[in-house]
């Protein structure tokens, strides 16, 4: 009996604590389930265009090339300066590299999905439209047509 | 011995146990933004010796400059009246197709001086190197809000649906219908609104 600490009177019960990390887990679930694993951190483009008439793209992945370019991200503006650069998977890269990036990822992928294969580039909202016209002539000589420009819908504002 | 109740686990720590595994989570993932608007490249090809005559009117010209100022056929125009006038250009119908037909679905202004046929259209969108990508972006999305535009008119007065919900049916994974007979029925809505975006090098 002298375990347990002497009562006050008028002392509350204290509430129990058991139900917390369930709520904990519920977030984690969901974030778990919504979310994937970024690949590499994006450094460059940060405010992507909105645009009304966006169609989803398939959640298959693999068929999807992802390009970014754009005006670094603030973090990194002192190590790359501030002129629009291009970032293929986890480095950044001029447009030289894109078509030789291109090639490398479409063979990287099983065979009845190399026909079937999209680019998607993500470009920032101030970013000039020299260095994209650059990134598009280098997909056509590689015969990667099928592009699509990454926006989200508008959100209702 | 008395009887002792068993010691509650104090449930504290797996609290904190799962805001680590939270926090883990919502620093390496991203909810992947994955809507676009899709676009056709033109195939690289060795120059054509002999590349196919384009009519003057057949064309839609849309130049933007460094400023983002936009001139339609040689006239300034705000970005909101772009698809107004897009439409007008693809549903003109001045004159016949490529096999000789009228157009007789287009509710156009049968302007000769415009398009012939909404087969023939084509709009040619030119920037400047300069040119903000966001107003690039803006541009497309109204172009090709107009061909969807057209293309829902006329779904709706053939099938009675509109063109865009008959392709979110086609994405649906769960639609239980003729995905074939909306995928003909998408095809000839295309064909009756063929989308022709051009894109000239961009002025240096």
């Amino acid at each position: 009996m002298a375990k347990f600490k002497k009562k006050k009177d008028g002392d509350l019960p204290q509430p129990s604590t058991a139900a917390l990390p369930d709520i904990v887990f519920m977030l984690l679930f969901f974030f778990m389930t919504v979310t994937q694993m970024k690949n590499s951190d994006i450094m460059v483009a940060d405010k992507l265009p909105t645009a009304d008439t966006v169609e989803r793209l398939n959640k298959k992945n693999d068929r999807v090339i992802y390009i970014h370019a754009g005006k670094p991200k603030d973090r990194y503006q002192q190590k790359y300066g501030t002129e629009a650069k291009i970032q293929l998977n986890d480095k950044l890269a001029d447009v030289s590299s894109v078509r030789e990036f291109v090639v490398n990822e479409i063979g990287q992928r099983p065979e009845d999905v190399q026909k079937l294969m999209m680019t998607a580039l993500k470009v920032g909202n101030d970013t000039n439209m020299g260095i994209v016209t650059d990134i598009k002539e280098e997909l056509r000589e590689v015969n990667m047509l099928k592009i699509v420009y990454i926006a989200a819908k508008p959100g209702k504002e | 011995m008395p009887k002792r109740s068993i010691p509650e686990v104090n449930a504290g720590s797996m609290a904190d146990i799962a805001f680590l595994l939270l926090i883990f989570f919502l620093v390496t993932t991203t909810i992947e933004q994955d809507n676009g608007i899709v676009r056709k490249l033109p195939a690289k090809q060795e120059d054509i010796p002999d590349p196919p005559k384009l009519k003057q009117k057949n064309i839609f010209t849309v130049v933007v400059d460094k400023s983002g100022q936009m001139l339609v056929e040689d006239q300034l125009m705000d970005i909101k009246d772009l698809r107004k006038s897009a439409v007008a250009f693809i549903d003109n119908g001045g004159g016949v197709s490529a096999e000789g037909n009228k157009c007789d679905y287009c509710k156009g202004e049968k302007d000769p001086a415009s398009s012939d046929h909404p087969s023939k259209a084509i709009i040619a969108l030119r920037n400047d190197r300069q040119t903000k990508y966001e107003v690039y972006v803006a541009i497309q999305n109204e172009l090709g809000a107009a061909y969807t535009e057209l293309r829902n008119r006329e779904a709706l007065s053939l099938y009675n649906e509109s063109y865009e919900s008959m392709n979110s049916k086609l994405k649906d994974a769960n639609f239980k219908g003729n995905k074939d007979k909306i995928k003909d029925r998408i095809k000839v809505l295309k064909d009756m609104y063929p989308q022709f975006i051009s894109e000239a090098e961009p002025k240096k």
